[in-house]
């Protein structure tokens, strides 16, 4: 505590009595200093302390302690022994006034070992140092007179020499001065710095248009995603397909065509396009248009067919007609096999004076507004068929007894075969067309039937029509002596004909005389059987759908007849009192048959409820002018279309006194199917047999 | 190409239409027979619903897709048709 006493003493001396507590040391000054300053003045400083003389001799006890006054008294430590805090007694007292590192080191140490080796190589090499030095400085003399020998010429060299010498002293010299001093720089370094000038920077730049940009944005949803995957595929497929005909001619066609459609796409207009979209908005627009008629046509079941006791009626659905077509007489009516709302219409005339064009046209439920496919012809169609197992094709007969398939698929309006004069066309009008099944070299054939006498086969050879005459049918009895001893036959017209459902080779052909004959395709000369039916021309013949045995035909006679192919008399006969034009049989009973007259009207006949009278009987068509031509059930939903004369084509829907199955008895299941169509009918015959038998 | 235009023609003047339009897929109006404003909005705000129902339908089965949609209203009927490329979008009064 040296500094701090001199000052202490000062205050001391300065003023009796006075005592100030410092605060900072806890040392004291005995008393016997105060006695020691008693001989001197005092001087009272003006703001001291007034105590009384009692407060003035109070005794104040100071202890000299070891404790630092600025160490902590109580310091806690949490002790997780015992989970609480608790007070450490010792607290550390040592106080650190000032502390210096100091460079001594101890010798035994690592360090100064180490230092006492190195001291040791200085030493050495300063002695060899030395050594060297007075080497140098011998071979700098010798060379001082060698230089006095020496020519002028060679001066030159030495002083370079000598300082190469020199640099090598130097340079001997350097490495070990390191050692003794570490901060020296370790190469000769000297700087020497020159400035050139400074090349004048110029900027140059050039700046093209910036290239187009667009903003792209996409999602990548999960059907984004399969839609990438199969139009993956698709190319796969078509590579691999491109690979199986690879051949130079057909790759430069393909190059072609391709160019061609590249061509066509960008010409065409963008609207066409939205061909798709527009059927549909079309149909759409239509069933907005038609919607009750639609709802009808799906749910509307006459309630009060239950009060009329068996009898049905036939509720009027969309009417079909078309500008083009308006003065056409429908002359055919085909449901399409496939497509159970798709229907073709055949529009010709009947009238022998008054004979122009044709049309065909194709219907969809769907849109009653305007056709699927129109096509037309020069002349009037007469009659047509739809293949089942190909429900794009169609053949048609014309009344110039052309026929000509046309193929749906196809967008020209041309039929894409056609027969002619030179193949063998009927020279009069085709009065009924059906195809038949694909034959042994899988190529399409169809019989035609026409007033010419003649019943033809077509097939299809090689986009081809090849015909052959399959029958001649004659008028039995009739052959004349002609002229020169010809013998003349007297040929039939063939008017109808329909092709049994199983039975593949039998047939019947209706004549204009009325007479019906069973034939059969591989006998071309004679008939199977001949039926006397009826009293003029035969409309329409059709093979019951389920009875094998059963056949039905019409006629002009006013009459509908109902024929076992057995028996050579009719099993019923319905008088309609008006001529008939045609005759359908149901396809969901074997008992239930459609026939339309000419005075507009509709008769549905049912064979098991019935055996006499129509269960209905409904002039459909509107003004009684109009003659119905054609009948035709739709074969999945429980309506009939009916064409006339006027070019107009009614569906209608029948009723469900008109569809009615037999009344199930109560625990017996309803039995469905073929054959019990097949025994319902057998039953009614056997009775109509039993009746005869017994007559 | 004759054909399309036709069909057009005739559902123009079908019962009940009152007007028809082709917007192509960025919602952009090709052909209209409405006034431009009301075309505009027409298509403006019938693309953004058919992409949405159609994403809808894929979004539930990839392989389906939505074929048209239907939009009944107090006042009319707005039947959208998507094509690929294109809408095709019909505004009807059916009870005329």
């Amino acid at each position: 505590m040296p500094p701090k006493q001199p000052p202490r003493r000062q205050s001391i001396n300065a003023g009796r009595g006075t005592r100030k507590r410092d605060e900072d040391s806890g040392t004291e000054v005995g008393e016997g200093a105060d006695e020691w300053a008693q001989s001197k003045a005092t001087v009272r400083p003006p703001d001291q302390l007034e105590l009384t003389d009692a407060e003035l001799k109070e005794e104040f006890t100071r202890i000299l302690t070891a404790n630092n006054p600025h160490a902590p008294q109580n310091i806690v430590r949490y002790s997780f022994k015992e989970g609480t805090y608790k007070l450490i007694g010792f607290v550390d007292q040592l106080a650190v006034h000032f502390s210096q590192v100091g460079n001594l080191i101890p010798k035994d140490s690592d360090e100064g070992r180490r230092q006492h080796y190195r001291d040791k190589l200085v030493a050495g090499s300063q002695e060899s140092a030395k050594v060297v030095l007075s080497e140098a400085e011998i071979l700098e003399e010798e060379e001082e007179s060698k230089e006095a020998e020496a020519e002028a010429g060679s001066q030159t060299d030495v002083p370079a020499a000598e300082a190469a010498e020199k640099v090598t002293q130097e340079e001997l010299m350097t490495p070990k001065q390191p050692k003794e001093r570490k901060l020296t720089n370790q190469f000769n370094f000297s700087e020497r710095a020159s400035q050139t000038f400074n090349n004048p920077l110029r900027d140059r730049e050039c700046q093209m248009e910036p290239p187009p940009r667009t903003n792209f944005s996409a999602t990548a949803n999960q059907w984004e995603i399969y839609d990438a995957y199969v139009e993956e595929l698709e190319k796969q497929e078509k590579t691999k397909e491109k690979e199986k005909t690879k051949t130079p001619v057909a790759k430069k066609m393909g190059k072609m065509a391709m160019r061609k459609m590249t061509s066509m796409e960008s010409q065409s207009d963008d609207i066409t396009k939205v061909t798709q979209a527009a059927k549909i908005v079309e149909r759409m627009v239509n069933q907005n248009t038609y919607d009750d008629i639609a709802q009808d046509f799906k749910y509307y079941e006459d309630a009060a067919d239950e009060y009329r006791d068996q009898e049905g009626t036939l509720l009027p659905l969309w009417k079909f007609q078309n500008d083009k077509a308006k003065r056409l007489a429908v002359t055919a009516l085909c449901w399409n096999p496939k497509y159970n709302d798709l229907f073709a219409v055949g529009h010709g005339s009947y009238d022998f004076m008054k004979q122009s064009r044709g049309m065909l046209l194709l219907y969809s439920m769907k849109n009653p507004s305007f056709p699927e496919y129109i096509f037309s012809s020069e002349s009037g169609i007469m009659c047509l068929d739809m293949h089942v197992d190909h429900p794009y094709l169609v053949v048609v007969g014309h009344y110039d007894g052309n026929v000509a398939i046309y193929n749906l698929k196809k967008p020209h309006s041309q039929p894409s075969f056609r027969s002619s004069a030179k193949s063998g066309k009927h020279t009069d009008p085709v009065w009924q067309v059906k195809w038949q099944k694909d034959d042994m070299d899988n190529n399409l054939n169809f019989f035609s039937v026409s007033s010419d006498g003649r019943i033809v086969s077509w097939t299809l050879v090689k986009s081809e029509l090849v015909h052959t005459d399959v029958i001649k049918l004659k008028v039995e009895g009739s052959t004349m002596e002609g002229v020169e001893g010809l013998q003349l036959h007297t040929v039939g017209c063939g008017t109808a004909f329909d092709f049994h459902k199983e039975i593949d080779y039998m047939f019947l052909v209706g004549t204009e005389e009325g007479k019906i004959y069973k034939c059969s395709k591989s006998y071309s000369s004679q008939f199977l059987d001949t039926y006397d039916a009826h009293n003029m021309a035969v409309d329409a013949v059709s093979w019951n759908p389920y009875h094998t045995k059963v056949f039905m035909s019409c006629s002009s006679d006013w009459t509908v007849k109902i024929w076992d192919h057995t028996i050579k008399t009719p099993m019923f006969i319905y008088d309609l009192n008006s001529g008939v034009g045609d005759v359908a049989w149901a396809p969901y009973s074997s008992t239930v048959f459609a026939a339309v007259t000419t005075n507009g009207k509709a008769h549905v006949f049912d064979l098991s409820i019935n055996k006499y009278e129509a269960i209905c009987n409904q002039p459909v068509v509107a003004k009684k002018k109009n003659k119905i031509t054609h009948v035709q059930f739709n074969p999945i939903y429980p309506i009939i279309i009916v064409g006339d004369n006027r070019g107009h084509v009614t569906c209608l829907k029948l009723s469900p006194n008109l569809r009615k199955m037999p009344k199930e008895k109560k625990g017996q299941e309803v039995q469905k199917g073929p054959a019990v169509e097949i025994a319902k009918l057998d039953k009614l015959l056997n009775l109509v047999r039993e009746v005869k038998t017994k007559i | 190409m004759a054909e399309v235009e036709e069909t057009l023609k005739r559902i123009q003047s079908h019962k009940g239409v009152i007007g028809t339009m082709v917007v192509n897929a960025e919602g952009i109006p090709i052909r209209t027979t409405l006034d431009n404003s009301t075309t505009v909005q027409y298509a403006g705000l019938l693309h953004q619903l058919t992409m949405k129902a159609r994403s809808t339908v894929r979004d539930i089965d990839p392989q389906n897709d939505l074929t048209f949609l239907r939009i009944r209203s107090k006042k009319h009927e707005i039947m959208v048709a998507p094509d690929k490329e294109y809408l095709l979008i019909v505004i009807q009064n059916p009870c005329e």
